[in-house]
């Protein structure tokens, strides 16, 4: 079994793109990162394109990418697991060079969600759970979904208001340094306080834009990525999990139970104890799509003890120089969340911090040279953890 | 108000708009091509429109909606391993058994936790905002319904009752959690 490093990475400015199409968009990316690797179209084998599509004009998104791209005739497919699409197209390539069949394969992650009209961006964002028990009658939308669990943590466990808005604070903090990010400027806890109710309790402010965006990762083996690169960034592992389809089958509203048990998988695969977690990493990226899934994530990946997450934010555990660096390329909250393009934006920016690439202002201490995504599919209908570290896995 | 009034006035705010808005643009630009107002950036316009309406199988569960529609709900029941499923399913996968039994439902609960949807989905413009909330009910399952209840009085862990209710404006049989 192969080693599997990452070689090369492509980010384009997330927002509303509508100077671009979705394969221009694409190319953005996937330019980049072929210059990064400094590798040609020909030299990858195979291409994922991680696209949740709907919003978009295309069908087939993963063809007419790479008909611009010029990648045909490599083989692709498009890959769908919901917002942890850009991850689960990871784990395609990832799985083809560590087998061997393989070895150097190109992952796109692409939305465009600006396609569709406002309202018909949320319509498909609530149907995106149990269509028929859940939503056909009783119409959830997506922060709809998330905002079961934080009135929940609210009667469980006290949290405040403020608890989650200290989250969306320190993500517009840092969002404002990243030149990527859809929202460049920093908010007040006053400001978000005022913000509009979206899905009591959960407010405009809690949640990530609706947004265009696309990301690259050139993923190759050992022997390939030893010829053409100093500095590869190596996947140590990956876990992932399921959920239940219908939300009213979850237990507590406390914990999203796929994302503790990706997690769980991860980390016995890298042999890092779930109880110091923390210790491990320098920094990480988790699904912050509302502010309230960024606490769960703390809790889920061990940073903090069940029922102490909301704190983290507040008292500057999870900003530079705290305990553990959480989101500090601004999170999808401040940088967006163009669905298909999350899970890969989330590798790009952790292997740009562990090389000491990240923006000014959200750069991290490396010093284990370790960083891990956590990408959540739906609300916690999928889950993918992954583990990047600049030292060449053991095994 | 049925849902053809409903489709009507849906159709009046937005497709027609929508459509007055194309035929416009292609009378003065000889496309459907505007102009995005912040950027300036051209945007050709669909002439085509998707509209989609799934039509589901529901005959293993069928019983469910017989008995809703005479006021009671029911889940159905493994004989062999006990488990009641809510959203009802006439197979236990794990026995690998089909054909299971119905119970019907105490109705009697607790609300587990609940949401207010205030920004809401093309297809619900028509209501007012509703609260959707989850109760686990005696039996030991969860249901997601609407809350019919004042915002004000709600609470999690306030004791429920689940009962059968007709969703206006479009007159059709559902149910819902009310506080009891
Ligand atoms: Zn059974």
């Amino acid at each position: 079994m192969s080693n599997v490093a990452i070689v090369g990475t492509g980010h384009t400015k997330f927002g509303v793109r509508t100077d671009v199409n979705l394969q221009e968009l694409a190319w953005e990316a996937v330019k980049q990162a072929l210059e990064e690797a400094n590798l040609e179209q020909k030299d990858i084998e195979m291409f994922v394109v991680g696209n949740a599509g709907g919003w978009s004009s295309e069908p087939l998104s993963a063809i007419a990418i790479g008909e611009y791209c010029n990648l045909a005739p490599k083989g692709t497919m498009r890959v769908e697991a919901a917002c942890a699409t850009g991850s689960a197209a990871i784990r395609i390539a990832y799985q083809a060079i560590k087998s061997g069949e393989a070895k150097v394969a190109l992952v796109i992650g692409v939305e465009q969600m600006n396609q569709s009209p406002h309202p018909v961006a949320v319509e498909m964002m609530g149907r995106a759970g149990n269509y028929f028990w859940e939503f056909e009658n009783f119409g959830l939308t997506f922060p709809g979904y998330y905002a079961l669990y934080a009135t929940r943590r609210m009667a469980k466990y006290g949290m405040k208001e403020e608890d989650l808005g200290s989250v969306a604070v320190k993500n517009h903090y840092y969002g404002s340094y990243n030149p990527y990010a859809t929202f460049q400027k920093q908010i007040k806890m006053e400001d978000y306080s005022k913000s509009r109710v979206v899905a009591y309790p959960l407010k405009l402010y809690d949640a990530c834009p609706i947004t265009d965006g696309a990301a690259a990762l050139i993923l190759a083996s050992e022997e390939v990525a030893r010829k053409i690169t100093d500095s590869p960034v190596w996947i140590v592992s990956q876990g992932f999990a399921s959920g239940t389809i219908n939300l009213s089958k979850r237990e507590e509203f406390l914990t999203i139970d796929a994302s503790r048990v990706a997690t769980e998988e991860a980390y016995r695969r890298a042999k890092i104890d779930f109880n110091d977690a923390w210790r491990y990493f320098d920094v990480a990226d988790v699904h912050d799509c509302f502010t309230i899934a960024e606490i769960m994530a703390y809790e889920d990946l061990g940073f903090a003890k069940r029922g102490e997450g909301h704190l983290m934010a507040g008292n500057g555990e999870t900003y530079i120089g705290g305990k553990i660096p959480v989101n500090v390329d601004g999170g999808l909250k401040a940088k967006g969340h163009p669905i298909g393009a999350t899970g890969v934006s989330m590798a790009v920016s952790i292997t740009r911090q562990l090389l000491y690439r990240a923006h000014k202002g959200t750069q991290a201490d490396i010093r284990n040279g370790m960083g891990i995504t956590h990408n959540v599919g739906g609300t916690g209908h999928y889950a993918y953890i992954t583990i990047y570290s600049t030292r060449k896995p053991s095994a | 108000m049925g849902t053809v009034e409903i489709k009507e006035k849906q159709f009046n705010e937005i497709d027609k708009r929508m459509l007055e808005q194309i035929d416009q643009l292609i009378k003065t630009s000889g496309m459907p091509i505007i102009r995005e107002p912040k950027t300036n950036n051209p945007l050709w316009v669909d002439v085509r429109d998707l509209t989609q309406r799934y039509v589901i199988p529901i005959g293993k569960i069928y019983k469910f909606f017989e008995y809703l529609n005479q006021g009671k709900l029911i889940g159905t029941k493994c004989p062999k391993c006990g488990t009641i499923y809510f959203p009802p399913q006439d197979d236990c996968t794990s026995c690998r058994l089909s054909g299971l039994t119905t119970v019907e439902l105490s109705g009697e609960g607790e609300l587990l936790t609940y949401t207010i949807i205030t920004v809401k989905p093309l297809s619900f413009m028509h209501y007012q905002d509703y609260i959707v909330g989850i109760a686990r009910l005696k039996e030991g399952i969860n249901v997601l319904a609407w809350v019919n209840e004042n915002p004000k009085n709600i609470q999690v862990g306030m004791k429920v009752k689940l009962s059968v209710a007709k969703r206006e404006p479009e007159g059709y049989i559902t149910y819902e959690l009310r506080r009891t």
